[in-house]
């Protein structure tokens, strides 16, 4: 996707925290997901034994992937199925209509992708006559706005139940008018109803996938809601759209991975639907697709590997860094202004589209560290988002008047008896210009501060001038 | 344990220096009582404003600053989580590969402490001696909190002074927003966030809002002041050292204040 909005993410921001709309479905993330979590982390002992030998598995499989890669096509293959390889997003939304084209598809279904948001594929289809139908509720939601996933697992949770209604009664106008949408459940029905007909018309369906294991070729899907399944099983052709740093060696490693992920993402022990296919339909199988396809994104992650950003490629897209990031429930996932939001966003979406372009997104973060005190595969993620930072310091592209407030404070700095008498002084004056109250409703050069909050005065003198006084008086 | 006698060099924190050297202070009476002799040589920052904007060579210059100018104590204590953070976890990691620097930074990161942890952990304090009425929350900072794991010793030590009642507000440890540099880059998000957290706090009912970290105080008190709230609030160094009849952070002195029209 090109038309990322990250590098206007200050704006975006702005306009998320003066959208009472936004605000109040973000409450949902805040209110919900980390107690889920909480609750379900702490009915498992072993949870952080576990998140420590799923870090193990995915760094082992990442320092062998090419092996891992190999493996996992002669499986695929042994099972009937295809592999295809795509250096870039181009390649890859040009390998699926092609694939769409030969088997003569017009309408696709979708199951929820990251993937498929991060190489744009349904305005890619729909620009070539090939019609995608997301099937999962939050992706077809979102879909019918025209929208960005908000969240990699709740993609329409910035969404309040009010303005879904609106949008079903807007788009879905074969249904009576007079009919009732008020409780999600009827939400869920009549999505359900209008989806059902797209899932019998479509001729291929496209999901993403959770994990490829290597050592069976199979590809695995979790969802709650069973579009997943549908979506791979009814149409005559399946194809997997998924990044290179999916795979894990095997079952057991899956299994493994299976018990942090929906702990991490949702609270729940297991998601709903766990789906693993592995090829075609077999001769004697009642059903699954007659084809099946694997389409691997490498899209600047191979150039990962090896380098001060490879921990991120562990990432198992649970979501629960942006589930307990403070600045993420303040402005939500759209003011990151490309498909991956909150702290794995801002650690990613510099690695694949520039940090020329995302440069606010590591940025704009406190340094809380709640992202990787829950990460299930041990992400370092504000160590990574300080090396992005780094990176613009070293390039030039952190803001000038940053650049400029650092040098001047890092002339005192590294000076400490300058320092002492620079800060001396200041304290004093600005001590007794807030003698009377105590503190500054305004001043200049602190408005970033003072606009929205009270400035305590000092003191008066600094505490290392006091200390110099008292141990002279001693 | 540690044997009476120990020299703690303090590390004061360049916001407790400038604005709230009572922070200090408190900081001094409470090692001292706990039988340290404590010094101070002259010192700026930790350099966390470098280091947390990418400036790493400027961050590194102040870290070896800051490593020499300590060596000679036995022990380096801050009256701040994010600053000993900043010591005992970040500077190792400057002096990654530099066989000269790499062992003197660790060495130094060994003998660094947050203050509150310092006493409980490692000098076996169990009481303060003082006395304070008052209905007390505690906001846990960040920095501590995560990287240092700062969290029941100073509600233990808290939970010992006459008179204190503690009342835990929800969320105790989420951010407040402040973030260093963060909420002058992000000023409407770092509102938005510490206007979660005044909400939070003006609910737990308490009269006092406590914590270990002058910045996030700074910016609560900014935030709890700017919307009219007479929540008092104070570094918990002050608070155990019972030095509460100071004004709170953002109020002045009573003479002065008595002489308001």
């Amino acid at each position: 996707m090109s038309n990322a909005t990250s590098p206007q993410f200050k704006d975006n921001a702005r306009a998320a925290l003066a959208d009472p709309d936004l605000q109040n479905a973000l409450k949902f993330v805040e209110l919900n997901f980390a107690s889920r979590r909480r609750e379900a982390v702490d009915k498992l002992p072993e949870f952080d034994e576990l998140r420590d030998s799923s870090r193990d598995i995915k760094d082992h499989t990442l320092a062998h992937l090419d092996l891992y890669l190999e493996e996992y096509e002669a499986r695929v293959n042994a099972a009937g199925g295809h592999v295809h390889y795509a250096t870039n997003a181009e390649e890859a939304c040009r390998i699926i209509l092609d694939l769409c084209r030969k088997l003569g598809a017009k309408t696709v279904t979708k199951g929820k992708s990251m993937v498929g948001e991060e190489i744009g594929i349904n305005d890619f289809l729909e620009a070539n006559g090939v019609t995608p139908v997301e099937t999962d509720l939050g992706e077809y939601i979102i879909q019918l706005r025209h929208e960005m996933p908000s969240h990699i697992i709740a993609p329409a949770v910035h969404l309040t139940k009010a303005q879904v209604e609106a949008d079903f009664r807007r788009v879905h106008t074969q249904l009576p008018r007079d009919r009732n949408l008020v409780d999600p459940a009827s939400l869920l029905s009549e999505a359900r109803g209008v989806l059902r007909e797209k899932f019998l018309a479509a001729d291929v369906g496209i999901t993403g996938a959770n994990f490829l294991v290597a050592e069976t070729g199979t590809s695995i899907i979790v969802t709650n809601e069973g579009n997943g399944d549908l979506t791979q099983t009814l149409p005559r052709a399946h194809i997997v759209l998924a990044s290179i740093e999916k795979l894990v060696p095997t079952l057991d490693d899956l299994a493994q991975l299976l018990r942090v992920l929906a702990r991490s993402a949702t609270g729940q022990e297991m998601s709903v639907y766990t789906t693993l296919s592995t090829g075609p339909r077999r001769p004697g199988d009642p059903d699954g697709p007659l084809d099946y396809h694997v389409v691997l994104l490498d899209n600047g992650r191979s150039a990962m590997l090896g380098g001060e950003f490879q921990d991120m490629l562990r990432c198992i897209r649970c979501g629960a860094c942006m589930n307990h990031c403070p600045v993420y429930h303040a402005v939500g996932g759209h003011a990151y202004g490309w498909v991956y939001p909150g702290p794995m966003g801002a650690v990613l979406t510099p690695s694949l589209i520039g940090i020329d372009k995302a440069g606010d997104l590591p940025n704009a973060s406190t340094f809380c560290g709640r992202c990787e005190e829950v990460c299930p595969v041990r992400i370092p993620l504000p160590g990574m988002m300080r090396s992005w930072r780094e990176r613009e310091f070293e390039r030039h592209l952190s803001p000038a008047t940053m650049r400029a407030g650092l040098a001047f404070w890092a002339f005192f700095a590294k000076r400490p008896w300058l320092y002492g008498l620079a800060t001396g002084l200041a304290a004093r004056a600005l001590a007794y210009l807030g003698r009377t109250h105590g503190r500054f409703t305004w001043l200049p050069l602190a408005s970033g501060w003072t606009r929205r909050r009270d400035l305590p005065a000092p003191q008066g003198a600094t505490f290392q001038a006091q200390w110099k006084a008292r141990k002279a008086g001693r | 344990m540690v044997e009476p006698g120990k020299r703690v060099g303090l590390f004061v924190t360049c916001l407790v220096d400038f604005f709230r050297p009572s922070v200090g202070f408190a900081a001094v009476k409470l090692l001292e009582d706990a039988g340290c002799i404590v010094e101070m040589p002259r010192q700026s920052c930790c350099g966390q404003p470098a280091y947390n904007s990418g400036d790493r060579r400027t961050a590194r210059a102040i870290a070896e600053q800051v490593v020499e100018a300590f060596a000679p104590y036995d022990y380096v204590v801050a009256p701040s989580g994010s600053c000993a953070g900043m010591l005992k976890l970040h500077y190792p990691h400057l002096f990654h590969g530099d066989p000269n620097w790499l062992p003197r930074a660790e060495a130094f990161a060994d003998k660094t402490f947050e203050l509150v942890s310092f006493l409980v952990d490692v000098l076996g304090v169990a009481k303060v001696d003082a006395v304070c009425e008052a209905t007390v929350t505690y906001h846990d900072s960040c920095s501590g909190l995560r990287e240092l794991g700062v969290r029941v010793a100073p509600r233990r030590l808290l939970g010992t002074i006459a008179g204190v009642t503690i009342k835990e507000m929800r969320d105790a440890e989420v951010c407040c927003g402040f973030g260093g540099t963060f909420c002058v880059k992000y000023p409407d998000i770092s509102d938005a966030i510490v206007g979660k957290k005044t909400a939070n706090i003006t609910a737990s009912g308490a009269e006092m809002l406590v914590a270990g970290d002058l910045g996030c105080l700074m910016n609560m008190a900014g935030k709890l002041q700017r919307e009219g709230s007479t929540m008092e609030v104070r570094h918990v160094a002050e608070v155990l050292a019972g030095m509460t009849a100071l004004p709170p952070i953002g109020v002045p002195p009573p003479s002065i204040a008595e002489r308001k029209p």
